[in-house]
């Protein structure tokens, strides 16, 4: 590194000035961190300040800086250096507003000041500027996978937006669901009345676009590669396979009807007049081309009295069927009733439900029902028991509580759910997928060594677990939209659809730049690995949240960058150590470690090391000290990508260099877990699971070393857990291992 | 001041809650140059304001914070906060904004260090805790606004208060002499999410929102509960600082009411659900939660979510739609109605009652060009296919935050078509 030079700005500005000798700390830059230039400025962050590091770097030839003012979260457009590697001690928000403003503090504060700027001096030099991914893909054409409205709207979209499509539908047409509809529900004002589906233009504008390629009968056979240079094998019904390279992926492979022989109990199977929504739609259709009323099936009959049973095998809390709602079957009765009402008035139409979910405008649609005079009653259908032609349908009525039965109902229609067409459960072991008598089957036939299909969130669905981010699959590069996301209506699913072709379009974008996609969106760091060092243990591929990292025959790791989403769970999970980030490895953060200046044994001074994840436990630091909420000044924090990124040797060598604890502090885990690379702090928790043993041959207790859930929210609860456990340390003594580094 | 360079490349995105910022960013990550105007002096609307996400029980500003770093890190983004588009004239491809930025009274120099708010003592209400308590007139929005930066209120402006707050100022940041600016912005598609504010509660006047301090509405229920707010998150009742422990939500506040909001809101009863966990995570065993509902709308998944909390003894269900409000001497309130499963009379006493308040879209006060159509509630419905114009989240539909952001992102995409068609037609 001959060329690195390196400098260090020291800003006297809110308050630094006054709290803390820059003047020493300006000393330490140029001593103990060896920075090629040291400068203290009154107000750093002002157009002369920036100017001075701008000036620095260009006249300089600063390469590397490390700024020691506020936190690394704050003025960011001020501090932006692209050209040069850049690190920041955080002095406001971490050290003198963490601290209260008093003669005696005046010496701890100081030693935070002095280790933080050590610590980014340390950092600093470990550190290179990312040079962003070298092995970008050019391919810019989408996949898309389903020709049901979501797949349609995808292709549609994407061409709409200058990108070529290859759309892989497996049955002979297109169109999915929504195409055998007889009408969907109303979309805008007024929802009053069902309207054309408009799937015959949707239909029409697709097959004569000519930037979209569509291919019938046909699956996917095998997907490799990575984002903007996936290779997909098409296998074709009766005619030759094909090999397209397209640059990202679109799922809309929708959803199946739940099977309603399952519902024996609701007439399911026992009666041709006990049908699901989706046969309804049939008969609707071919009554209307006949010119005639919807007939009872069995034998043709009128329809005089009709029952929409909602809910059908779904909400169900015994585990036999669906246990969520599948939202849009209150507005798909409330439609199919008016196909009845709107022939004949005199038909008697009762939707019998437990709660009536239509939100929004549906509002509207289900007044104007009522207005038809369909018949809502809140109830839960106990049996539908078919008798000759008609059916008895026997509930509870929940306004009068008691049982009540309608005697003959001709047609009985169930309001079953959507079950999503998600291929296989990557999660389910091969054990037990060997033992299910009907063995799923793979939709993207994904090389990827953690599973051929997208990762399930709950019930199959492929949604994200994230609010916030609902695109959010866990395999960059390829979305998922529609139903199989989680279970939607027509116009929903055409939302959802453009919503998730930005997705696709911007993951090639991102992939042909060589940048990270969210969270760590434009990053250009990336993981390298030293193969000459590894021992092919499997862990990096196997913790990967994002199956990022194949292995080649050899079994060794095989980085597919443009998958990668930069959280370092690979770095933390290497016992060899030998992937790392330019700018971020267990160099860096051991360079921190080892630069904290050890007070004694005999100091009464104890260290602590705090990791603390850079995205909630941080700004909650942060904001603890914007709230002037003081915090014990033993305590050095190094933000961290993820908890998940954190690698055991940064625990030993903080035990080893003397630090009496170290607290990590990363999100949520479990169920609703809250990390945003998905399972970084939970195997945090797992690994530091095993840090007793690295305890107890050090001969250290137990404590040293603890793990506790942040939320971005705990200003108060943060300090006070430093504060805790400062006690704690103080309580059990110092560590023995200090003075031996 | 504002030097603003916008071609007809640019995306125009209104409103910098999380739908807006959303649209925005997604553009912006795709390569396009996107303008975001933000009406307050903060990004992050209405969530940053809300305590938890339903139904993880998740942080709103823990996803804020990413999108912030987003922002920060992406120099296609440019942020105009306390800027309102005032007209829109000109057509797809070829837009021309006007925008009218209030003064700040606070330039670019502001590092957030606090001494103005220290030096004045002037007091506002606080708007960002629904005026449930105040704060400095020279204050910081929230400790996760951005900019960060500080706002002097107007009202402090040629009091003796303004001239100390400048006074303390050591960076030259405070400028007592800004004035409102008018710029033109030229924009080629504009995405207009401007969110959506709570129905006035006084209208519904059974229910004495007006007349009875111990009547609030979700949103404020919100700040009760959050560490931030007016109480440090203590479930505090106004009139009188009581621990208010025995809990009643009354569900579609103003929502499905023809004489309100005829719509249904669609997240109140998630919400709902959401808040009976605070009073729980608040009082353990001691919490008391009645919800008074007519449907439970737990769409999709939530409906685990719903069985958890049908489960939690805390929580008890009455399917009522509320009739009247009443508060007596010890400030309890009194709720009156008939239970409709079984028809039994109510007139039950509760410490507090959380109205479930329903959404209206903002979209009143803009001169928007013609080619927008509303509907009859003031949703903007889609746009035609001519039209460069596109609503996202919740100013086009009663959405929770998972869908106004699926909504945002689909209204980006749209603005990328206009703009790509463009740069085709110009290559």
């Amino acid at each position: 590194m001959a060329d690195m030079k390196t400098a260090a700005y020291i800003c006297k500005g809110c308050g630094i000035g006054e709290r803390v000798d820059t003047a020493q700390m300006a000393k330490i830059a140029t001593k103990e961190g060896k920075m090629h230039l040291v400068r203290e400025h009154d107000f750093l962050c002002s157009a002369a300040g920036v100017q001075t590091i701008a000036d620095d770097i260009e006249k300089e030839g600063v390469t590397h800086a490390v700024i020691a003012a506020c936190s690394r979260r704050a003025k960011t457009e001020a501090f932006y250096f692209p050209s040069v590697a850049l690190a920041r001690a955080n002095i406001r928000e971490g050290v003198i507003w963490a601290r209260p403003d008093t003669e005696e503090a005046r010496e701890t504060t100081q030693e935070m000041a002095d280790d933080y700027l050590r610590m980014g001096c340390g950092e600093l030099k470990k550190m290179k500027l990312p040079a962003g991914n070298p092995d970008t893909g050019h391919a810019k054409r989408l996949l898309v996978v389903g020709g049901g409205v979501s797949g349609l709207t995808a292709a549609l979209e994407a061409s709409k937006t200058g990108y070529q499509v290859v759309l892989v539908e497996k049955s002979a047409k297109l169109g999915g669901w929504s195409a055998g509809l007889y009408r969907r529900m109303p979309f805008r004002e007024p929802y009053a009345e069902p309207q054309d589906t408009g799937m015959d233009e949707l239909i029409k504008a697709v097959t004569g676009d000519a930037n979209i390629k569509v291919i019938t009968n046909a699956v996917i056979a095998r997907t490799d590669g990575a984002p903007g240079r996936f290779k997909v094998d098409i296998s074709v019904e009766s005619g030759p396979s094909l090999t397209e390279e397209v640059g990202a992926i679109i799922q809309a492979t929708g959803f199946s009807t739940y099977d309603i022989a399952k519902l024996p109990e609701l007439g399911g199977g026992k009666s041709a007049n006990v049908i699901d929504q989706v046969t309804l739609e049939k008969l609707a259709t071919e009554a209307a081309g006949k010119g005639q009323p919807i007939r009872r099936p069995s034998d043709g009959g009128e329809v005089k009295t009709v029952v929409f049973v909602q809910c059908a095998g779904q909400r169900d809390e015994s585990g036999k069927h669906l246990a969520y709602c599948s939202g849009f079957c209150c507005g798909a009765s409330i439609k199919q009733a008016m196909y009845f009402k709107d022939a004949n008035p005199a038909i008697d139409t009762v939707v019998i439900y437990d709660d009536l979910r239509v939100p929004g405008n549906g509002e509207d649609f289900y007044r104007s029902a009522q207005r038809k005079g369909v018949t809502f009653t809140k109830g839960k259908v106990s049996s539908v028991v078919p008798q000759g032609n008609a059916c008895e349908v026997k509930f509870r009525d929940l306004i009068l509580d008691e049982d009540a039965a309608i005697a003959a109902a001709d047609l009985v229609v169930l309001a079953t759910g959507q079950v999503p067409n998600s291929g296989v459960n990557i999660d389910i072991p091969e054990e037990e997928v060997a033992k299910m008598e009907v063995k799923p089957v793979s939709i993207l036939n994904l090389t990827y060594r953690q599973g051929k299909d997208l990762p399930q969130l709950t019930q199959g669905f492929t949604d994200s677990h994230f609010i916030c981010f609902p695109y959010e699959t866990r395999r960059t590069g390829i979305y998922s939209a529609g139903p199989v996301r989680r279970p939607m209506d027509m116009v929903q699913a055409a939302e959802d659809a453009t919503g998730a072709t930005l997705k696709a379009i911007q993951a090639i974008e991102n992939a042909e730049l060589g940048r990270a996609a969210h969270p760590r969106s434009g990053d250009l760091s990336y993981p390298i690995v030293q193969l000459e060092g590894c021992t092919q243990c499997k862990r990096c591929t196997v913790e990967c949240p994002f199956g990022a990292i194949d292995e080649d025959e050899k079994r060794y790791p095989v980085f597919n960058e443009s998958r990668c989403r930069r959280c370092g769970t690979c770095m933390g999970a290497c016992p060899v150590r030998v992937i790392s980030f330019e700018n971020y490895s267990c160099d860096t953060v051991g360079a921190q470690i080892k630069a904290v200046d050890m007070p004694d044994e005999f100091s009464e001074k104890p260290r602590i090391l705090v990791l603390a994840c850079e995205n909630d436990a941080y700004p909650a630091l942060d904001m603890a000290g914007m709230e002037k909420n003081c915090y014990s000044a033993f305590v050095r924090v190094i933000p961290v990508r993820c908890l998940g990124s954190v690698n055991t040797i940064w625990i030993t060598d903080a035990l080893n260099a003397g630090f009496d604890g170290i607290m990590m502090m990363g999100c949520k885990h479990g169920d609703d877990y809250q990390c945003h690379f998905v399972k970084g702090s939970e195997l945090a928790a797992y690994r530091m699971s095993k840090v007793d043993d690295t305890l107890k041959q050090l001969s250290l207790e137990a404590e040293r070393v603890v793990s506790c859930e942040v939320a971005i929210t705990d200003i108060a609860r943060v300090p006070q857990l430093i504060n805790d456990y400062a006690a704690k340390i103080n309580e059990i003594g110092m560590s023995p291992l200090k003075g031996f580094a | 001041m504002a030097e603003v360079v916008a071609t007809n490349q640019t995306i125009l995105v209104v409103g910098g809650g999380i739908s807006g910022m959303t649209a925005a960013i997604e553009a912006a990550e795709c390569g396009k140059q996107v303008l975001l105007v933000e009406k307050s002096p903060t990004l992050g609307g209405r969530t940053a304001l809300l305590y938890r996400y339903f139904p993880k029980l998740c942080h709103p500003t823990c996803g804020l914070e990413i999108n912030l770093r987003r922002i920060k890190s992406n120099r296609n983004i440019r942020v105009l906060t306390l800027a309102e588009v005032s007209a829109i004239s000109g057509k797809r491809g070829a837009y021309s904004a006007t925008v009218k930025i209030a003064p700040r009274y606070v330039n670019e120099n502001c590092t957030a260090c606090g001494a103005c708010a220290e030096a004045v003592s002037a007091e506002v209400l606080n708007p960002y805790n629904y005026g449930m308590n105040k704060m400095k007139a020279a204050y910081l929005p929230h400790a996760m606004a951005y900019p960060q930066r500080y706002v002097l209120d107007a009202s402090l402006i040629g009091t003796p208060d303004a001239d100390k707050a400048k006074a303390s100022c050591k960076y030259g940041a405070i400028d007592l002499e800004m004035q409102e600016e008018t710029i033109e912005i030229k924009a080629g598609a504009v995405v207009w999410a401007t969110g959506w504010q709570p129905y006035d509660a006084a209208k519904i006047q059974p229910y004495g929102y007006d007349r009875f301090a111990n009547v609030i509405t979700s949103l404020e229920f919100e700040r009760l509960a959050d560490p931030h707010g007016p109480t440090g998150g203590k479930i505090l009742r106004p009139s009188d600082g009581k621990e208010a422990k025995n809990i009643a939500f009354i569900q579609c506040a103003g929502s499905r009411d023809e004489n309100h909001l005829r719509h249904c809101s669609r997240i109140c009863c998630m919400a709902s659900l959401k808040q009976t966990q605070y009073v729980k995570e608040a009082w353990g065993a001691e919490a008391k939660s009645t919800v008074y509902y007519i449907d439970i709308r737990a769409i999709d998944r939530f409906e685990d979510f719903y069985q958890k909390v049908q489960k939690d003894p805390t929580v008890s269900f009455l399917k009522s739609k509320v009739a009247k409000v009443t508060q007596d001497k010890s400030g309890d309130v009194i709720l009156h109605g008939v239970d409709t499963e079984g028809y039994h009379r109510y007139a039950n006493a509760h410490d507090l009652a959380v109205l479930a308040i329903g959404m209206q879209p903002s979209v009143a006060g803009v001169d928007i060009p013609a080619e927008i159509v509303a509907d009859s509630s003031g949703f903007i419905e889609s746009s035609a296919a001519d039209s460069g114009f596109f609503g996202a989240g919740c100013a086009t539909n009663a959405l929770d935050v998972n869908r106004a952001v699926q909504s945002s992102t689909a209204a980006a995409l749209r603005a990328i078509q206009v703009i790509n068609k463009l740069a085709r037609a110009e290559a």
